[in-house]
Formats: C-alpha cells, sequence, structure tokens
C-alpha cells in the first residue's frame, strides 16, 4: 500500500528535486546563459499536471492505476534531466558549445517556434507525399508479384536487385536526373518506402493458405474478388508488417534527403543549426524528430488496431 | 430435379517425390443419383478426398470425365458446395460476413439477405452474428462453415469429413441437422467419412473405397427406413457387413492366427 503510494508520488518528488537543484546551485559562468529559465519553466508545467493527475487519482481508480504505472518513468526522466543539468549547466564539465544547457534547449522550442512548425509542415508534406506514392507502388508491385507467376519471374530479380540500395544512395544521381531537390527527396522516399511494402505484400500473399481460396472457389468467386476479398486481407497483417518498415526506412530517408538540397524541413533545420554552431537548436531539432515518428508510429498502430481487430495482439509495439 | 453426378472412368495420378507415380484413383466408376445422399468410406489413402474434390474441380481427373447433369466438370462452382474438414472461416470476417461471402461474390445477396439469417439461425449461431472465428469454439465454427456452403443452395453438396473434428455428442446432433437440411432442400450430398455408424446412420448408399490401387471395392445400398435407429438389429447387421469388407479388404490379408 506504502509502496504504492510511493511509486504514485515518486515523479513529483522527483520534479520537485530537479526544481530545487536549479533554483539553489547558480549555473556555472562559462556556460552561456538562456534569456530565460525555460528548463524550470518546463518543470513547472510537468509539476503542476503531474499534482493535478495525482489529485483526480484519488477519486478515479483508473487514473491511479495509469499514475501508478507511469509516475515511476517520468520520475526516471526527470532524474536524468536533472544529472544533466548539474553536469552541462552547474558544473559545466563537458565542453559548453557541444553540450549546452538545457535553458537554452528548452528555450529554442519557444523562440524558434515559427520557424520549427514551418519545418515540421514542410518535411510532413514531404514525407506523405513519397509515402503515399511508394505505399501505392509496393502494394500494386507485391500484388502482381503474389499473384502473377509470369510477372514475378521478370520482376522479382528486379526487385531483389534495386530493393536492398540504400534509398539514399542514390542522391548523386537524382540529384542531376530530377529539376528540383523536392522531386529528388520525394523519390528517394518513395524508393525507400517502395520497396519493404513490395517484399512484405508478395510474400504475405504467397503465404497464405490455399484452403482459403479453394473456399472462395467451391462458393462461385471470381478471380478479381478473390484477390481483394481474400488475398488482400488476409496478408494484410504481413503488409502492415511491411509499412512499419517503411515509416521508420523514410524518416532516415527524409532526414537525409533534406539534409543535401531541400530548403526548409526538419533535416535542412539540423544541419543549417549545426553549420552556424547552434547545438541547443540541433538537440531540440532531434527531440522534436524523436517525437515526430514517435507520434506516426502510433498512429498507424492505432490504425492497424482497427483493422486487424479480428488479430488482436499479434504485433506488438 | 438435379444434381446428378456421373463419374466415368476416372483414374488420377500423382508424382512421388522419389519420381514414382502414385495411383489415387484407380478407373472409378459411380453413379450418384440427384437427391440421394451417399457416404465414400475406406482406409486412408483410398481416394475417397480425391474423389470428393475431383468432383468439386479442386482436382481434376487425369482420365476419364465426371459429369453434373451431363456437363463435364472443368472448374469449381458454387452448385457444388463444399464443406472442409477443418472450418476455414475467413478470420477476418465477422461470422455473418463469412456466411454470406459467396452470395457477395456471386452479385445476389441483396436478394438473398433472409436466407444469411435463416441459416444462421438453423445452425444455431443466431446471436453470434458479429462474432468472429476466434470468438467460438470449433464446433461452432463447423457449424458456420456448413451454412456458408449451405446458404448459396447448392445442386450437390460435398462433406470432406465435416464433423471430424467435433466431440461425439455435438456429431450425433450435426448428423441429424444434415439430414434435416438434406430433406428440406433435397439436394444431393456426398460425404467422405472414416465413421461406419455414420455412414450408415446417413446414407442412401455406402460406396467402400479401398487403397492400392485406389478404387471402389462396393457399393452399398442402405435399405433402411429413416429415422434410424443407430442399436437396432438392422443397423448393426450393416455396420458388421461394412467392416467385414474393410477387414477383408485392408492390407492384412494374413489369417491372425499366423501370431
Amino acid at each position: 500500500m506504502i509502496w504504492k503510494h510511493i511509486k504514485k508520488v515518486s515523479c513529483i518528488v522527483s520534479v520537485i528535486g530537479a526544481i530545487l537543484i536549479d533554483r539553489l546551485i547558480p549555473n556555472s559562468v562559462e556556460q552561456p546563459q538562456a534569456n530565460a529559465t525555460y528548463f524550470l519553466y518546463f518543470l513547472y508545467i510537468v509539476g503542476t499536471l503531474f499534482v493535478a493527475v495525482y489529485i483526480t487519482a484519488l477519486f478515479h481508480e483508473g487514473v491511479s492505476k495509469k499514475l501508478e504505472e507511469t509516475s515511476p518513468l517520468i520520475a526516471g526522466g526527470i532524474l536524468i534531466l536533472n544529472i544533466i543539468n548539474i553536469v552541462c549547466s552547474k558544473l559545466a564539465l563537458l565542453p559548453v558549445l557541444f553540450f549546452p544547457s538545457l535553458d537554452r534547449v528548452f528555450g529554442v522550442f519557444v523562440n524558434d517556434r515559427v520557424l520549427m512548425l514551418e519545418c515540421i509542415l514542410s518535411s510532413g508534406r514531404l514525407l506523405v507525399i513519397g509515402f503515399v506514392i511508394g505505399a501505392l507502388l509496393g502494394f500494386i508491385t507485391g500484388l502482381l508479384l503474389g499473384f502473377n507467376r509470369k510477372i514475378a519471374y521478370w520482376v522479382n530479380p528486379l526487385t531483389k536487385v534495386i530493393g536492398p540500395i540504400p534509398a539514399t544512395s542514390w542522391s548523386p544521381l537524382v540529384l542531376s536526373l530530377f529539376s528540383t531537390s523536392y522531386q529528388a527527396a520525394v523519390f528517394m522516399i518513395a524508393l525507400s518506402v517502395w520497396f519493404p511494402i513490395t517484399v512484405m505484400t508478395s510474400s504475405g500473399i504467397q503465404n497464405i493458405q490455399q484452403s482459403y481460396f479453394e473456399v472462395a472457389d467451391t462458393l462461385g468467386a471470381g478471380k478479381l474478388y478473390k484477390v481483394f476479398r481474400v488475398g488482400v486481407p488476409a496478408a494484410m497483417p504481413s503488409i502492415f508488417l511491411g509499412l512499419f518498415y517503411a515509416t521508420t526506412g523514410a524518416f532516415i530517408t527524409l532526414v537525409t534527403a533534406e539534409m543535401f538540397g531541400c530548403k526548409s524541413g526538419i533535416g535542412w533545420y539540423l544541419n543549417w543549426q549545426k553549420s552556424m554552431m547552434l547545438y541547443a537548436n540541433v538537440y531540440a531539432g532531434l527531440i522534436l524528430l524523436a517525437v515526430l515518428c514517435n507520434l506516426i508510429i502510433k498512429i498507424l498502430f492505432k490504425f492497424k488496431d482497427r483493422i486487424l481487430i479480428w488479430q488482436k495482439g499479434v504485433i506488438k509495439w | 430435379m438435379v444434381g446428378e453426378i456421373k463419374i466415368e472412368n476416372a483414374s488420377k495420378y500423382f508424382n512421388n517425390p522419389d519420381g514414382s507415380i502414385l495411383t489415387a484413383l484407380n478407373d472409378v466408376n459411380l453413379t450418384v443419383r440427384s437427391g440421394s445422399f451417399i457416404s465414400l468410406i475406406g482406409p486412408s489413402g483410398c481416394g475417397k478426398t480425391t474423389l470428393l474434390r475431383a468432383i468439386a474441380g479442386l482436382n481434376l481427373v487425369d482420365e476419364g470425365t465426371i459429369y453434373i447433369d451431363q456437363e463435364p466438370i472443368t472448374k469449381p462452382g458454387h452448385d457444388r458446395g463444399f464443406a472442409f474438414q477443418q472450418a476455414n472461416l475467413y478470420p477476418w470476417l465477422s461470422i455473418e460476413k463469412n456466411i454470406s461471402f459467396g452470395l457477395k461474390a456471386r452479385r445476389i445477396y441483396q436478394s438473398k439477405k433472409e436466407d444469411v439469417a435463416k441459416y444462421i439461425e438453423m445452425v444455431g449461431l443466431k446471436g453470434f452474428e458479429n462474432a468472429y472465428p476466434h470468438q467460438l469454439s470449433g464446433g461452432m465454427n463447423q457449424r458456420a462453415s456448413l451454412a456458408r456452403a449451405l446458404v448459396g443452395h447448392p445442386k450437390v453438396l460435398l462433406l470432406d469429413e465435416p464433423l471430424g473434428a467435433l466431440d461425439a455428442f455435438t456429431r450425433m446432433n450435426m448428423q441429424d441437422e444434415i439430414l434435416r437440411i438434406w430433406k428440406e432442400h433435397e439436394m444431393t450430398m456426398i460425404m467422405v467419412t472414416h465413421d461406419v455408424d455414420e455412414a450408415v446412420y446417413l446414407s442412401d448408399q455406402v460406396v467402400i473405397m479401398t487403397p492400392r490401387p485406389a478404387k471402389i471395392e462396393q457399393v452399398i445400398d442402405i435399405e433402411l427406413g429413416r429415422p434410424r435407429a443407430r442399436g437396432s438389429n438392422d443397423f448393426l447387421k450393416y455396420r458388421t457387413k461394412i467392416l467385414e469388407i474393410l477387414n477383408f479388404a485392408g492390407e492384412n490379408k494374413e489369417p491372425e492366427y499366423y501370431l
């Protein structure tokens, strides 16, 4: 009982500890000062939030369970930030150029918010366009490979040769072939998405038990009906696996492609800030990237749970 | 009335992995009267499932011809329903959608909607329409599978040991259920089974097949009125007779006193 309580308050305790240390120990003079104490603001927000959740948990069983589960993890995260704060800002044990204070890193999200939002939108647009093109083409190729022996004979070797080449290694070629670097980026993202979806779709179809098609035959289903009403749904778990591989691959390609030629986007932002030696901004960009990638995969899993409700829990994230 | 199956000189060969040829059906001749119930019985390897799949059009015979109402069978069709040994329901479809799959594939679902509800009720799955196959027991899935084969009103229903996976009690209930459906819809039924009692209980004719080479050993007419009493003398006589033929035709022809 006591233990449960300790778990629940652990996060608030950790936040209070971090606040006390930040306020009591003065910052090292070596570390450039931020224009405001953004890390402290962040801690205040997290602290207030969890105090509110804690109070709700007193009256609500479900919230209480959830809090007990997540609170220690958040507490651990805050503790790590606390240690980083001590090492970088308070004692300046590491080179201050590459290890900026947390105040400055968190400050970027406030000071650069308009530019960052533009970057998110630009990257998001690029990602969506490339992903949709690549996924559609991959799905079609996969279907053809899975269902048509002749096409499989001729196209499979091509897939095997082109597929494993990292999409970004095409950049020297496509940057000169396409008229804009934007088109080149779309091409590379589409390529990185196309391969895993093609492979997982066709292998998913080839692994379908024959009896599913025989049942459809005896019920009078036509060829196309069998492809789309038996083949595709039966291969869906495998296709989703392809989508996950594709998502991570697309992210890597997106950032690399943006570093090469684009004039906007998160990859461009990272590269630009690095060249200006603004490492606080680089860290902020990395955090942003991690949050976005996780968000997209979360959404994909929600989507999967809806579509594959008949086999819930087969792929766990 | 329709649904007459005529098998003429049907032979089927499979290639063994070692290059030899296995005779899966050897010159089989059989006529199944329209509207009758026949059972194919015999030890494994006697070709009964091969014959059933050939009638369904899932595997074609290499020699000879199989006719349905004088038409040679060249491919599967909805005039021949097939109840598989495993339920083989589509796991991504609910029970209701599984059962209506064939109707939708043939684009006649709109006009036959009531049939789906009727058959769901008939196989005792009312209230489970929206459940997924993995949520139901094996017996319930098997019944759904039977409803799926029946709802399209095939002329011939081919049953490949569809009751094999069920417990004895459910099995006997399902046998009565199948008989009722057979009488009500006046369709031809051809059933593969291992169970002699089941064959005698259900069939007008029992076709006994033997392996090596796979052929028809004997066709026995069961001249008993329905409903049949499973323990009656006449019933047991047929049962004994079939078992004798199966034993005699079996592999071990050596007398037991050698032991």
